[in-house]
């Protein structure tokens, strides 16, 4: 049996150990991997998340129960001190000596800390390991103690220092970052898009120094108090970390004889072979092409290959050139760039897209004769990241007016692009190698049927998962071009979607499940997914409420509250645009009280009482409603709030009676059943205290009338709603609410919020408008009657509810006694109670 | 927390020794379910009008131990008879009461007669 040595357990060491356990042949070898700090291989690319939960388990690569489950022995915390190439062995620093026959130099880089004078001072870092983070933390919090607005900077501009300036802001000290030279990012930005990203860093709170060279660190009794760059230039500071740059760890490779570069690294062929043939260096210690490649992509690349050579593949080469493409997200902001971004004016033409006010940059560089797309940068907005980097790639054909490549769709632009025009061997998942083939050919030859056969079938998507809106795009047309017909059918009782089943029950009138299940179905008896959607047709349709065929509705419809965790139910009761007198307010406390009900005011900013059982919940309502409350409809797929700023009523600034309107629009579409919740909101002014760009319908005050924005949603997709009219009355703020509304409730899918749906529309916001304003379709009257029905038919389902004994029977936990639920167990909580923690 | 699914056990038509009268059949909603006090057991009963069949089954999901079974969605999936935990939607056979849509253990069924409008559940004991 041959042992293989991996010095370093870095990411790259780790990638080599991984790639390499998955090969059948490597149950032949023993392979045993050195690691110099204390712990296995984590994620450095992902390092300042280490402030967010400070959990280095999360950050890692993979446990050390790891290793040992496939056979590799991880030693860590001891460095590799020597190389004996002669006896081919090495040494630890702990003076133990292993030999090998293949040795693998993963080694990394170190932090580069330049001379400066005063560098060594206390509460200066570097930001490299777990160590010099937790070293970094228990300083902030010794200064901040100290000095609460105590300043930190980070010295270098580049990807990694802007990182460090992230964990340093997280820190809750002021960040300043200071750059050597005149911009942000200087390798992979232009100036320009440096400066757009400059802007928006800056407007979360960064402060940027650039074209600072630092002459001495300043301090007191060896502390740091400051840098100094000039004569009468000073930043006070508490505390620097440098990010300057890094530097190969090929101290092993010099002492031992190999070949190193001029200014470091270990010199490897396109084997990832050293000059000595037994040795192979990868990662940032591999000094390929006369480069030092920092990025974990071509790193894993080089793993690869060293695997392959080792096992005797001896096909398997490093390509000459190396993608240095990159998009990543910094302090939330897109930041990409592919092929050459910087381009001399003699190799071909840029197109530039800037938009300062929205911090968007995007250029792309085009090849003389307008035919090839070589290169280019986005700032703020990288979404056309993956079709542009595979353009690249591939060398495809790009439109005759590249600009549609970046131009926002509508605006000439967004229709290129199709992905299906990709070559076949176009590298669709990066992570996992997956090809463009590869993903329709499982289709085509039968062995997937949909996304989640293909995920499976390749593991397209399973890595950082920046490829899955390709992959499921890249899946939809294959199975199109099959005359495979995609299916948005509700589930398998059905084979309508939702919008085929809205148009059936309107025209057809039905009125209950069965009538509709037995018409329309495939021979079942339905189930959890199309009663509730058929349940929420007819609500739409025919106005009914949950009541009315309540066995079809889900649970909360069912019994008109929300099932909270063990079983019980929490009651929402609606208080219009949040508008409360005090004696309701009194009353809500006094219910609370009565029934002994967890109190909270909601997200939504309504109140919720808790911990009802099912045999309370009639006797709730019945004080409610005594008080002149109604349903909330917090329960169901329908209107929750209308949250309002507290508008010109009361406020300096207020421009309109925002809460007199929220109030009107809340009571105009209360209780109607909807794909899914809707929420509103109206801002008396500009500033926007009500949030309403984060609802499905939002206004804001304008001079002369409001601003009407549609289709925002918080949850877990966040989205603004996109502005849709502006300076418009009330009047025509309804009417446009009352067509968007009907006209999402008849075409979305089921579950589907207008985000969502607003999103996927083809022909997007303009279509809308279309739609909405210029009644393009002839249905505007339509939509508006069917809304007005709606509002007229309006009933109050716990009123109708509690006044009808039959009704009432369901609210018993048991048909045959009038006990309650024997099964609950509450527990303590600051002077509430909540249900017991499920085990 | 006491484990109390110990407490249900699956019993077939041969094994009843009691027939518990539980409730006229008017107290259980058509093509859904109500809940069934006997001794201490809790028993969800489903009158599914679409197939003319009734089933029970016990009231706690097994995922978390809460007695909301009853108050689930039923239907079928793929032709098996089901109930819908509302918690979280796993799913259960009526008929032999294995979880559907994932690997929870199955639940306990009971045999169910109907006499005279009434509603009848069958136990060992």
């Amino acid at each position: 049996m041959k042992t293989i040595l991996v010095v370093g357990n870095g990411m790259v060491g780790y990638k080599f150990c991984e790639k390499f356990v998955a090969k059948e042949e490597s149950k032949q070898f023993k392979l045993i991997v050195f690691g110099e700090e204390p712990r296995p291989a984590y994620d450095r690319v992902h390092l300042s998340e280490f402030f967010e939960n400070q959990d280095a388990k999360a950050l890692e690569m993979a446990p050390a129960e790891w290793y040992a489950e496939n056979g590799i022995e991880l030693i860590v915390d001891e460095r590799v001190a020597d190389i004996d190439r002669t006896n081919k062995t090495i040494t630890t620093a702990k003076d133990r000596a292993f030999s090998y026959d293949y040795l693998v130099l993963a080694t990394g880089s170190s932090a580069f800390v330049p001379p400066i004078k005063g560098v060594e001072k206390e509460g200066v870092f570097v930001y490299r390991t777990i160590e010099d983070l937790e070293g970094m933390l228990a300083y902030a919090a010794k200064i901040k103690a100290k000095n609460p607005n105590a300043k930190a900077a980070v010295l270098g501009g580049g990807l990694l220092g802007l990182e460090a300036g992230k964990a340093v802001m997280d820190m809750g000290l002021e960040p300043h970052i200071v750059e050597f030279a005149p911009k942000l990012m200087p390798r992979q930005l232009d100036s320009r898009s440096s400066q757009v990203l400059q802007l928006k860093l800056e407007s979360i709170g960064l402060n940027i120094h650039l074209s600072k060279a630092t002459n001495q660190i300043l301090g007191d009794d060896g502390y740091i108090t400051g840098m100094e760059f000039g004569e009468d230039d000073v930043l006070d500071v508490e505390m620097l970390v440098v990010s300057a740059g890094i530097r190969p760890r090929d101290e092993l490779g010099k002492n031992s004889g190999l070949e190193v570069g001029v200014r470091g690294g270990i010199v490897v062929d396109n084997k990832m072979k050293t000059s000595d043939s037994n040795i192979y260096a990868i990662g940032e210690i591999a000094l390929y092409n006369q480069m030092i490649y920092g990025l974990v992509a071509p790193g894993y690349d080089m793993a690869g290959i060293a695997v392959e050579q080792i096992l005797g593949k001896a096909d398997a080469l490093m390509p000459a050139s190396i993608d240095m493409s990159t998009k990543l997200k910094l302090i939330g902001v897109d930041v990409a760039s592919f092929g050459e971004p910087f381009m001399p004016a003699s190799k071909g033409h840029s197109i530039i897209f800037e938009n300062k006010t929205q911090h968007l940059y995007k250029r792309i560089n085009v090849s003389l004769d307008g035919k090839k797309l070589l290169g280019g940068i986005l700032v703020g907005d990288a979404s056309d990241y993956s079709m542009l980097h595979q353009i690249f790639l591939n060398g495809m054909a790009i439109p005759e007016d590249p600009a549609q490549l970046i131009l926002p769709a509508g605006e000439g632009g967004g229709s290129f692009g199709d992905v299906m025009d990709l070559p076949d061997k176009a590298q669709i998942c990066s992570c996992e190698n997956v090809t463009k083939g590869q993903i329709c050919g499982t289709i085509e030859s039968g062995e997937s049927k949909d996304l989640a056969d293909v995920v499976s079938c390749t593991k397209a998507g399973t890595g950082c998962g920046g490829c899955k809106p390709m992959v499921k795009d890249l899946t939809e047309a294959t199975l199109k071009s099959l005359g495979i017909e995609v299916k948005d059918s509700i589930c398998e009782h059905f084979d309508l979607n939702r919008q085929d089943l809205y148009k059936i029950i309107q025209i057809k009138g039905y009125k209950t499940f069965n009538e509709v299940l037995d018409n329309h179905g495939n021979g079942g008896h339905g189930c959890e997914l199309c009663k509730p959607v058929v349940a929420s047709l007819m609500a739409s349709i025919n106005a009914d409420t949950a009541n009315k065929e309540y066995a079809i509705q889900d649970s909360n419809d069912r019994f008109l509250a929300n099932i909270q965790r063990n079983g019980t139910y929490s009651v929402v009761p609606r208080v219009p645009g949040g508008e409360i007198t005090p004696d309701k307010l009194i009353a809500l406390g006094e219910i609370a009280k009565k029934y002994d009900l967890y109190t909270k005011v909601t997200g939504g900013v309504r109140i919720d009482l808790f911990g009802a059982t099912l045999n309370q919940l009639p006797l709730i309502w019945k004080d409610l409603i005594d008080h002149g409350f109604e349903s909330g409809h917090a329960y169901g797929k329908s209107l929750r709030t209308v949250k309002t700023c507290v508008g010109s009523t009361w406020c300096r600034y207020g421009m309109a009676e925002s809460v007199s309107f929220g109030i009107e629009l809340e009571n105009r579409y209360r209780g109607i059943r909807a794909p899914h919740k809707i929420k509103g909101g109206v801002s008396g002014c500009i500033r926007e205290c009500a949030e309403a760009r984060g609802k499905d319908f939002g206004l804001i005050a304008v001079e002369g009338g409001w601003n009407l924005y549609l289709g925002g949603n918080g949850g877990a997709t966040p989205r603004h709603a996109e502005l849709f009219a502006e300076q418009i009355d009330n009047e025509t703020v309804i009417k446009y609410i009352d067509r968007y509304l009907m006209f999402y409730m008849r075409t979305a899918k089921p579950l589907q919020r207008t985000a969502a749906w607003q999103e996927r529309l083809e022909g997007g916001l303009d279509y809308l408008k279309e739609v909405i304003i210029d009644d393009k379709l002839g249905i505007a009257e339509d939509l508006e009657n069917e809304m007005q029905t709606l509002v007229n038919k309006f009933e109050c389902e716990w009123t109708q509810a509690i006044n009808d004994p039959e009704m009432m029977k369901r609210f018993n936990h048991f048909v045959n006694s009038e006990e309650e639920d024997d099964n609950l167990v509450f527990v303590p909580l600051r002077e509430q109670k909540m249900p017991e923690k499920w085990v | 927390m006491t484990i109390v699914s110990d407490k249900y056990k699956t019993v077939k038509p041969e094994e009843v020794a009691v027939w518990f009268k539980a409730a006229p059949v008017t107290a259980f909603p058509k093509d859904g379910g109500a809940c069934v006090k006997y001794k201490d057991l809790q028993i969800a009963v489903f009158n599914f009008e679409r197939l003319n069949t009734w089933y029970a089954c016990q009231n706690l999901s097994p995922e978390k131990q809460e007695m909301v079974l009853s108050r689930g969605m039923i239907g079928d999936h793929k032709g098996i008879p089901m109930v819908a935990c509302p918690l979280h939607k796993k799913t259960f056979s009526l008929e032999n009461g294995e979880n559907l849509n994932s690997d929870l253990d199955p639940i306990a069924v009971y045999p169910i007669k109907i006499e005279d409008d009434f509603v009848y559940v069958g136990f060992s004991e």
